[in-house]
């Protein structure tokens, strides 16, 4: 079995609410990653599922040291991020890069294409002049865009080959991990295919490990070898692709999973859909216990009062691990 | 069931300092009293324009509907008077939108909003506006609906906006309900509240939908018929079960292929559609999807192709149609 690249746990990250002008007071926390804790293996793809909130991007973004965690430990390639600091920093930086939801907000309008892939090659100070020329030629190649676009600015490009030119500039550094922050849900439904594919080609040849981060759990299940999901601040369940969507535990996972529309009027007659009640409540004040509880449609009293202990329910060769009273 | 609404080689251009946009040509179709059509398309296939030229909300300049017939209640929408198509609009047809922030007034209260149409449409007064209103909210699952009438749009969520919205696009008894991508900025667990809620509310009130989106997922489960859209046209339509199952257009038939389901086996590697959507501006001459058709013949790049019935309810816009039906049909056509 692969290696351990990275191992998360018990991260958290609180961002304050202050109030007042002059003196600011910090009045309350937005828990927006309440403890959360999962491993990934090299080569792996882990997806990241859960709605709007929750704190997909909040956790993609603390593992990157981009926000310094409020607590727990992130550890990559065996070596602690959270205390570390300066050029140590930088140098486990340039091997973990960030791909961005929005193709149009992510890149600077007015640097070329050039300039904007070749940047973190200045910053990381890995190569100039005409190297630095070649390689930014070589990453156009490699993300399936013609060498002599290098010229040109982001506004001549459609949202699909924005997405590939933000790759182009993670992948610059030569990164071991990339954190994929909604890819492809900018992009229209027969661009986001060709999208998938190259991140699946670019794994492949160059042996990355993603952390895929979607609320489109169709496209999440295709992508990934395991999948969490998320919901108000924690991870509810974490399993295989296939035990996931077989058989999910978490009461939360399945009201997701039959939400989830199928382009199959045949099934989409037959299906029963579990309709969760209300909205999301708010991270700032979370309910006690386990914080599904006000949706559940299997609630029981314990849930109200006591928080479910995170714990695996399958096997060790087949880890389901799931956070529910239902399986005390 | 008798045709509620008719569209006939509807036209609308936008004029840009790039040049002529053809946002939307000769789209023609019917809809039926209480059906569902599903409009679906990629970004900028023109489906938000081709109903907003219905009921003539196309902004002008840029934009212009330069040519067709909207026939609906014994008249043509398009050439009607503007008090007439006021009348229509809100009352007759409603439509909610994407973004119900972009259609809410931030600065009223949601009751105001509601009761405004009611008293203007409807001729209630205050009171009565004000109670139909708490009944409406109630109908689209909002709790607390009588004190939440004094809020503002600021203060619900965005499920809750387009429940609002719902709430005020039904307040007349419309006949037809236009709803234009109005999951797609929601999370799923609230988009299968609101489809069904529109499921519960179209066998209560009866009214007929046209549903858009890009989700070829969501309108499967909503809609009795489907038109495809692609470069402004209408390349395919068919009811819902022909359209899912036996796919004519090598346009709808990628679209399917491309999207990954979730009940289906893990297998692999998705089937992208090469390429890109065309530019509006420049519109090759030929059929509009043939830079990227894995079918094409010579004949579709100088040629586009008509949209022709090829059976009494399914029509299709493809040189090659037959040769796709006898493949899709397992060779019964061909
Ligand atoms: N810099 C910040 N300051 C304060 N609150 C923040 C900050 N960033 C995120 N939050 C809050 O933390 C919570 C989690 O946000 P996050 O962006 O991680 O959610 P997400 O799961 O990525 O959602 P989406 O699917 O909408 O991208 C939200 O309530 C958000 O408002
Ligand atoms: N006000 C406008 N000025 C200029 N062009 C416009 C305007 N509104 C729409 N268009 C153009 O008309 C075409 C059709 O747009 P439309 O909004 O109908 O697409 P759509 O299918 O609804 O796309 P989406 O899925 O992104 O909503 C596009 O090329 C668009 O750029
Ligand atoms: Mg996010
Ligand atoms: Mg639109």
């Amino acid at each position: 079995m692969a290696e351990t690249l990275l191992e998360v746990k018990d991260l958290k990250m609180y961002f304050p609410v202050t109030r007042g002008i002059v003196i600011q007071r910090k009045v309350a926390d937005v828990k927006a990653v309440d403890g959360v804790s999962f491993t990934i293996k090299r080569g792996e793809t882990l997806g990241l599922v859960g709605e709007s909130g929750c704190g997909k991007s909040t956790t993609g973004r603390a593992i990157l040291q981009l926000y310094r965690p409020t607590a727990g430990s992130v550890k990559f390639d065996g070596k602690e991020l959270t205390t570390m600091k300066g050029e140590e920093l930088r140098r486990q930086r340039r091997r973990m890069q960030m791909i961005f939801q929005d193709p149009y907000a992510s890149l600077n309008p007015r640097m070329t294409v050039g300039s904007i892939i070749a940047e973190p090659l200045e910053i990381h100070k890995i190569s100039s002049g005409k190297e630095k020329q070649e390689r930014v030629q070589e990453l156009l190649r490699l993300v399936g865009l013609n060498p002599y676009f290098a010229q040109r600015y982001p506004h001549e490009f459609s949202g699909g080959q924005r997405q590939r030119i933000g790759i182009a500039r993670a992948l610059a550094v030569n990164p071991d991990f990339i954190v994929c922050d909604e890819p492809i849900s900018a992009l229209d439904v027969s661009i986001q295919a060709q999208i998938v594919n190259l991140l699946q080609d670019l794994q492949q040849e160059l042996k990355l490990t993603y952390l895929f981060i979607a609320h489109d759990l169709s496209m999440v299940r295709h992508i990934s070898d395991r999948v969490a999901v998320m919901y108000l601040g924690k991870i509810v369940e974490l399993t295989d692709y296939k035990t996931l969507y077989d058989e999910p535990k978490h009461p939360y996972t399945q009201a997701l999973l039959s939400a989830v529309p199928i382009p199959d009027p045949a099934i989409e007659e037959k299906r029963q859909r579990i309709i969760l009640q209300g909205d999301v409540p708010s991270p700032l004040n979370p309910p006690a216990g386990c914080r599904f509880h006000t949706r559940c449609p299997r609630v029981m009293d314990v849930c109200r009062h006591v928080e479910p202990e995170w714990k695996n329910v399958g096997t060790a060769d087949r880890e389901h691990w799931v956070a529910c009273h239902l399986y005390d | 069931m008798a045709t509620l609404l008719e569209v006939k080689g509807l036209e609308t251009k936008f004029f840009t300092h790039e040049g002529v946009v053809h946002a939307v040509t000769d789209v023609s179709y019917k809809l039926d009293e209480g059906e569902t059509l599903g409009i679906v398309g990629e970004s900028g296939s023109g489906k938000s324009v081709s109903v907003l030229s219905l009921i003539r909300l196309i902004p002008q300049p840029p934009g212009k509907i330069t040519g067709g017939e909207v026939w609906f209640d014994g008249r043509d929408l398009l050439k009607v008077s503007d008090e007439e198509i006021r009348q229509v609009r809100g009352n007759r047809i409603a439509m909610i939108f994407q973004d119900p922030m972009t259609s809410l007034n931030p600065v009223l209260t949601i009751g105001q909003q509601i009761t405004e149409a009611l008293e203007l449409h409807l001729g209630m007064d205050k009171r009565q506006a004000r109670a139909r209103a708490v009944e409406l909210l109630e109908m689209v699952g909002i709790p607390d609906a009588a004190t939440r009438l004094d809020d503002y749009p600021h203060q619900f969520s965005g499920g809750m906006r387009q429940r609002v919205m719902i709430a005020m696009g039904l307040s007349c008894n419309p006949q037809i309900l236009i709803a234009d991508e109005p999951t797609t900025a929601l999370d799923v667990t609230i988009q299968a509240q609101i489809i069904d809620l529109v499921k519960e509310l179209r066998e209560k009130v009866g009214m007929a939908i046209i549903w858009i989106t890009h989700d070829l997922g969501v309108v499967a489960g909503l809609a009795n018929r489907v038109i495809v859209m692609y470069g402004g046209r209408i390349v395919e339509e068919a009811r819902v079960h022909d359209l899912y199952h036996r796919p004519y257009h090598p346009y709808t038939l990628g679209l399917l292929h491309s999207v990954p389901r979730l009940d289906a086996a893990h297998t692999g590697r998705l089937i992208p559609i090469d390429g890109l959507p065309p530019d509006l501006i420049d519109m090759p001459p030929g059929c509009p999807f043939a830079p990227r058709c894995t079918f094409k013949i010579e004949r579709c790049d100088v040629e586009n192709p008509p949209l022709e019935y090829v059976s009494s309810t399914r029509r299709v816009a493809c040189w090659r149609w037959e040769e796709m039906a006898a493949r899709q049909d397992g060779g019964f056509r061909g």
